[in-house]
């Protein structure tokens, strides 16, 4: 009966590391012992292959800045905005955030959450993040001093924005490497979220699966571009710099930039690839500038060609996104979006856009002004929602989100 | 659910363990004084179903990392005048109802107990004013040596778990859920 025996004893090991560790962390709550056992068990048994699932990767809940953020972008993300009844006053955003966060700590760690009626859905976080935005209208509801870029973006010609993908009080950022857990998790929110706000808008957006490209690999729009080369790399001082705000109950927090942008891919079609490359000032290939050969060359502006016309043209989007200031600069966490086509149309896709910054009046405003004024990719792109929320900081484990703005 | 599966594990380390002093001790052993079950239960996990008036309804996991099984035998909330340690089980006629349990509810040494819907819980059967969303409730165990245990658990939205009574009238006709 060998195969018994090592049946046995293999449980028995399991068993006993399972007893002591939850002794070791008796304090620390159920909760994280279920998290840190998964961990301890990930060791395969002999023979099995050693990989390690992707389902099983976790993403920190609880620090200084909330997750979702720095976060690697991951290949599924669902954006829902709420507005908050007209009943839920302070006391009530206090109960609503501490729930909605214990929801968030326990499922992005792998483990269900109180009340979860489908707990089998929980144990693969997948990389899952939650994030929290509070708009205008939540942090005036709380009381609380308003950062003053917390409000609905100056109209720019270019937008044609509609009210059901625009604004919103509360944002929920859901984002992991399998949608069955993003919508696990959007569905738990929801169902503790709908006594205090019912759902505004709710956008999908996606990235290649997970595994199908390097990480790190800049993301692609649907137009085939590489698409936010000049990101600033998350753990640099600049990031820092550009990203975290430093004031009051938001210090350690941002701000967001929320814009569904929708992509004319009839339009684009009839466009040849210089053209393409043109409108946008890189090439398709590898998203090397006109000036270059490789994605992170610098542009430069200054390159003419034989008849004197600049390499990189005036009215392209790199040209006019640049700023000489260094703080004119955002961080782009966008996803693509490809949606069920109305009438003879046979796509309706475009760009789930998402910038953080620390101040949005003068990172985002300044920089999107000059794509409004001109960028010859305006005439395949309509902004068609926008919304800005302050992404409050990360909540230590005996806190909730928003607690320096609701405590 | 992954607290159902530490359960039975943990109960399996028991198990073992006692075989083990089973094997390699001797009569020589002195009964020694169990610790007060308030000292090695614990309360983990706990929530409470949200109600405008009437019942509810509390759960979680109850742990005894003690050696010797524990008894909770009463609970109080300032949230219920009137509060009751159910079961449940089925009946004749094969539906599953929800009673008093009889002695209170056992806690297995070196192991837990479920409180879950569909299962043992905690009923409030009078409460003293809404439970809402978020709030927080108090409870106090008492177990069968006078010892007690506080802990306190969110309330929740959650529109499960809406068993029968064994006298026949479900919750649900009361609009009371739990």
């Amino acid at each position: 009966m060998a195969g018994d025996r090592s049946a046995d004893s293999g449980r028995r090991g399991s068993t006993r590391r399972r007893f002591l560790l939850g002794g070791a962390v008796a304090g620390i709550g159920a909760a994280t012992a279920i998290g840190a056992d998964h961990v301890l068990n990930r060791r395969p048994a002999e023979g099995e292959p050693a990989t390690t699932l992707n389902g099983e990767e976790t993403v920190p809940f609880h620090g200084v800045h909330q997750a979702g953020v720095a976060t690697p972008a991951q290949a599924h993300a669902v954006l829902v905005a709420l507005d908050l009844r007209d009943s839920t006053d302070g006391d009530a955003l206090r109960r609503m955030m501490r729930i909605l966060s214990d929801d968030a700590a326990r499922l992005t760690q792998g483990v269900p959450a109180l009340a979860d009626s489908e707990p089998e859905l929980a144990v693969t976080p997948a990389r899952l993040t939650v994030t929290f935005g509070f708009g205008p209208g939540l942090v005036d509801r709380a009381g609380g001093s308003r950062p003053e870029w917390l409000r609905a973006l100056p109209e720019f010609g270019v937008d044609r924005l509609r009210p059901e993908f625009s604004d919103g009080d509360l944002l929920l950022q859901v984002a992991a490497d399998d949608p069955m857990t993003v919508a696990h998790a959007v569905r738990m929110l929801l169902k503790d979220a709908r006594g205090f706000a019912s759902v505004r808008w709710t956008q999908r957006g996606f990235h290649h699966a997970h595994g199908s490209v390097r990480p790190g690999t800049t993301m692609r729009n649907l137009f085939g571009q590489i698409d936010g080369t000049t990101n600033p790399q998350p753990g640099t001082a600049e990031f820092d710099r550009l990203v975290w705000n430093t004031e009051g109950w938001l210090a350690g927090g941002t701000g967001m930039v929320v814009r569904r942008i929708h992509m004319d891919l009839e339009g684009w079609d009839r466009l040849d690839r210089p053209g393409r490359e043109q409108s946008v000032g890189r090439y398709l290939s590898n998203g090397a500038p006109l000036t270059g050969t490789d994605e992170f060359d610098e542009p430069d502006f200054e390159a003419t060609t034989p008849i004197g016309f600049p390499v990189i043209p005036e009215f392209s989007h790199v040209r006019r996104a640049r700023s000489d200031d260094p703080n004119e600069k955002i961080f782009r966490r966008a996803y693509n979006y490809d949606d069920p086509p109305s009438g003879s149309e046979i796509s309706n896709s475009g760009l789930l856009f998402v910038s953080f910054q620390a101040d949005v009046d003068r990172q985002f405003v300044p920089l999107q002004r000059r794509l409004d004024e001109l960028d010859l990719l305006n005439e395949w792109t309509v902004p068609i929602g926008s919304a800005v929320f302050a992404i409050p900081p990360g909540c230590a484990e005996d806190g909730y989100v928003g607690d320096t703005l609701l405590g | 659910m992954n607290s159902r599966k530490t359960a039975s594990l943990v109960s399996l380390a028991a198990a073992t363990s006692l075989a083990l002093t089973a094997c390699g001790s001797t009569d020589e052993e002195e009964p020694v004084e169990a610790a007060p079950a308030a000292d090695v239960v614990r309360m983990d996990d706990a929530w409470v179903k949200a109600a405008e008036e009437g019942m509810s309804a509390a759960f979680g996991e109850l742990a005894n990392s003690g050696d010797e099984d524990v008894t909770v035998v009463s609970v109080t909330t300032p949230a219920s005048t009137v509060l009751e340690l159910h079961e449940t089980v089925e009946n004749e006629a094969g539906a599953m109802v929800m009673r008093e349990v009889e002695g209170g509810f056992v806690v297995p040494a070196s192991g837990s107990l479920s409180l879950e819907p569909g299962g043992d819980h905690i009923m409030l059967m009078d409460l003293t004013g809404p439970l809402t969303a978020g709030e927080d409730v108090s409870f106090t165990l008492t177990f069968s040596d006078d010892s007690t245990y506080e802990f306190s658990a969110p309330v929740k939205d959650y529109s499960g778990a809406n068993e029968s009574y064994e006298d026949g009238h479900s919750e649900g006709d009361e609009e009371m859920g739990h």
